[in-house]
């Protein structure tokens, strides 16, 4: 089952590979991950996407809320939350048939195009995972994909539960 | 004002530090230079760093107090690597300080640089890379704090050499305490689940107390007994565990496990209710998970929410110190004045005591050939079952755990969980270095005796009289065992060849050496042995080396699966 993980941890050097260590160390897959600053500088705000079960993830969470440099944990994927993942995706547009096929899907899907030359485009799209991958699927059938960096999963519990220190 | 370095020996000194187990080098001469006119604390030179986590560690397991060790950079922090683990797998507090390369040249490969952080990450309870100097009173404090408190374990604090310059002095402030927002251990156990836990336990017809080593940590062996006495509770110990519940008490069916006793390992089978108090469910102990006792509702204790549901699933956690959840629980007794079905109890332990008619400890002595249990159990009679016993790791452990029983907590010493050759003489140096006048002994074999030998030069130069029972069989006997029972009896790479003549070689280092070969003549050089208080001894013991440790759980099995002495040869 896949999981969303929140972490929030000592704004410190050496946390971050304490949190990537504990993974491959007790060989824990991770799917994506994301992590900066909070509005407290002191504090970073890590999210990572899990697979496993039940009873492994709850091993997780309990290894993670271990490490000394961690406050917090949260599954945000036991309630109700929003998950958003961004995608910069670079491809070939040069025909102008293909610019105003790739203007139009750009605008289903609600992303923008953020940089263009003669030949190419940069499309900019927020979303959820599917939501990416369901736009990458969509552009290959129109044209040449040169390049794509996601920057994994963040995501927020709705109401009023938060992650505070 | 004062230097770095005299920050790290200022903070030691208000810690209360008595003992430093370590070797100078390049990064961390500075400190050395400030130890050197230090009042209270006195410096082990040890002949590897291994070795001075292990004493250290030894140390620590005595007494419950933090040990402390030193190293240099480089190779002198790696070296120390394998102690740490050690220290990390059995729940160890201790503080590693290592010497670092200048910050100005950190990630250039410079001599003797490695990343200790790094290295050492899985293997710690946490790490400190302390980057300014007025920062080193506060981290040390720090290191401490963490390596004693919750689950307690080793602690990192990398030192680079520019921070501890002596030439730069800066202004000293030590903490009142440590308040760390991130790290609160839990140590009050819930109540509502506590209650649970008792009236499931009180409800019992078949319970059986599961004691480990997180008993040890929590210092509670008179609460522990004091509870199965009052419900007249079978209690097994682990490993770990050893002494936490006395071995001696006629409610104890000795340790369980792998190489448990036949009562201990049938008695966890068949309960219907385990309580588990600071045990973590270890597959040398559960054999097969999937057959693991299949009629038992199970109570855990623990102060590391990580080691409950691990491996076996809880019917009751309980997150907290064994001691704390033991006192509210003897409250709830005293108040409710509740019982448990004592006619129950009766029956379960007429069938505990048929399975201990078995006695599965029985072996058979020979007049010719020195057995490794009768060892044992000459070593018992000669220290009075009284002594601090360190192991090393093979079937000379086993036998050590099921033949000494032992009758306090802290006087079983050895390395349960990672299981470490080489640890059991410098642990033995660290438990006489912590309490002098105590017995310390070290239980071990030619092979792992070899692993650390070097440290009889340091048991020379600072007057460590440790006593050394090898059992020497000439050949690594916990491999030798397995390649018996699943390899066909084909011995790769097990038999010791070329094996140095032991007691020549303790005498070169200046200590006293004695062989024994004929059983006749045991128990009498075991009492001269021990009659020699201020000298090291060097007991080389021939034993017969087709002698196997039983009982020994069958693989892939339940607990109860077991074989009782070696099957008849197909």
């Amino acid at each position: 089952m896949r999981r969303i993980l929140s972490v929030l941890l000592e704004n410190e050097p050496g946390a971050l590979s304490r949190i990537v260590g504990l993974f491959s160390q007790r060989g824990y897959n991770i799917e994506n991950l994301t992590v900066a600053p909070t509005d407290d500088e002191t504090l970073s705000r890590l999210t990572v996407t899990t697979t496993g079960d039940n009873r492994v993830i709850e091993q997780i969470t309990k290894q993670v809320n271990k490490l000394v440099d961690v406050l917090k944990v949260q599954d945000i994927t036991e309630g109700e939350h929003i998950e958003r993942e961004l995608m910069l995706i670079k491809v070939k547009a040069e025909s102008s048939e293909d610019r105003i096929e790739m203007k139009g899907l750009s605008d289903i899907f609600r992303a923008q195009i953020v940089d263009v030359t003669s030949s190419t485009y940069v499309v900019q799209l927020a979303g959820t995972t599917a939501k990416l991958d369901a736009f990458i699927e969509a552009i290959r059938t129109e044209t040449e994909i040169l390049e794509v960096s996601r920057t994994g999963v963040t995501g927020l519990s709705r109401g009023e539960k938060s992650l505070r220190a | 004002m004062m230097s770095g370095a005299e920050m790290v020996v200022r903070a030691l000194t208000q810690i209360g530090v008595k003992h430093i187990f370590g070797y100078p080098g390049g990064a961390v001469l500075d400190i050395y230079d400030a130890l050197f006119e230090a009042e209270g604390i006195e410096h082990i030179l040890v002949r590897h760093e291994q070795a001075a986590a292990h004493m250290a560690d030894g140390y620590a397991r005595a007494t419950g107090e933090v040990g402390t060790v030193l190293v240099t950079s480089g190779p002198g922090a790696t070296n120390t690597i394998t102690g740490i683990a050690t220290a990390y797998m059995d729940s160890i507090p201790m503080v590693i300080l290592s010497g670092q390369v200048p910050t100005s040249v950190i990630g250039e490969d410079a001599f003797q640089e490695c990343d200790m952080v790094g290295c050492s990450r899985p293997v710690v309870k946490h790490s400190f890379l302390v980057k300014k100097a007025e920062d080193i009173p506060a981290t040390i404090a720090k290191a401490y704090h963490i390596a004693a408190t919750g689950r307690p374990g080793p602690v990192v604090v990398d030192l680079p050499k520019d921070i501890v310059n002596p030439k730069e002095k800066h202004p000293y402030t030590f903490p009142d305490s440590v308040h760390m927002r991130s790290y609160n251990p839990n140590v009050k156990g819930h109540r509502g689940q506590i209650k649970k836990a008792l009236n499931t336990l009180l409800a019992a017809k078949k319970p059986v107390l599961y004691i480990g080593g997180g008993a040890i940590a929590a210092n509670c062996s008179d609460l522990i007994t004091a509870f199965a006495e009052r419900l007249n509770l079978p209690v097994t110990n682990t490993l770990m565990g050893l002494g936490a519940f006395p071995g001696t008490h006629k409610q104890c069916v000795g340790m369980l496990g792998m190489h448990g006793t036949y009562e201990a390992n049938k008695t966890m089978h068949n309960s219907d209710v385990i309580f588990a108090l600071g045990a973590r469910f270890d597959d040398r102990v559960t054999n097969n998970v999937q057959k693991f006792c299949p009629n038992a509702t199970i109570l855990h204790v623990d102060i590391d929410p990580t080691s409950i549901s691990k491996t076996v699933s809880a019917h009751v956690p309980i997150v907290g110190s064994v001691d704390q959840v033991l006192t509210d629980m003897t409250e709830m007794l005293d108040v409710s004045g509740d019982s448990i079905d004592a006619q129950a109890l009766t029956t379960w332990w007429q069938q505990i005591e048929e399975w201990r008619g078995q006695n599965c400890l029985a072996y058979e002595k020979s007049d010719k050939v020195i057995k490794p249990q009768q060892v044992i159990e000459s070593l018992y009679k000669a220290t009075k079952g009284e002594a601090y016993v360190s192991s090393d790791v093979g079937q000379h452990q086993m036998f050590g755990a099921l033949y000494y029983p032992f009758a306090k907590p802290r006087r079983w010493i050895n390395s349960g969980g990672l299981g470490t050759m080489g640890f059991g003489f410098p642990a033995a140096m660290g438990v006489k270095v912590a309490l002098p006048e105590s017995v310390s002994v070290c239980i071990t074999g030619d092979g792992s005796i070899q692993m650390n030998i070097q440290e009889l030069s340091t048991c020379m130069q600072y007057g460590i009289p440790v006593k050394i029972i090898s059992l020497n069989n000439q050949a690594l006997g916990m491999v030798r065992q397995w390649q018996d029972l699943i390899y066909g009896g084909r011995h790769s790479h097990s038999y010791m060849e070329s094996l140095p003549d032991f007691v020549k070689l303790v005498e070169a280092y200046g200590h006293v050496g004695i062989r024994v070969s004929d059983p006749a003549d045991l128990d009498e050089a075991m009492e001269k042995c021990f009659a020699m208080k201020d000298k090291l001894v060097f007991m080389d013991i021939l034993v017969d080396q087709n002698e196997h440790v039983y009982p020994m759980q069958i693989k892939f099995g339940a607990m109860e699966d077991m074989l009782l002495s070696k099957p008849e040869s197909k």
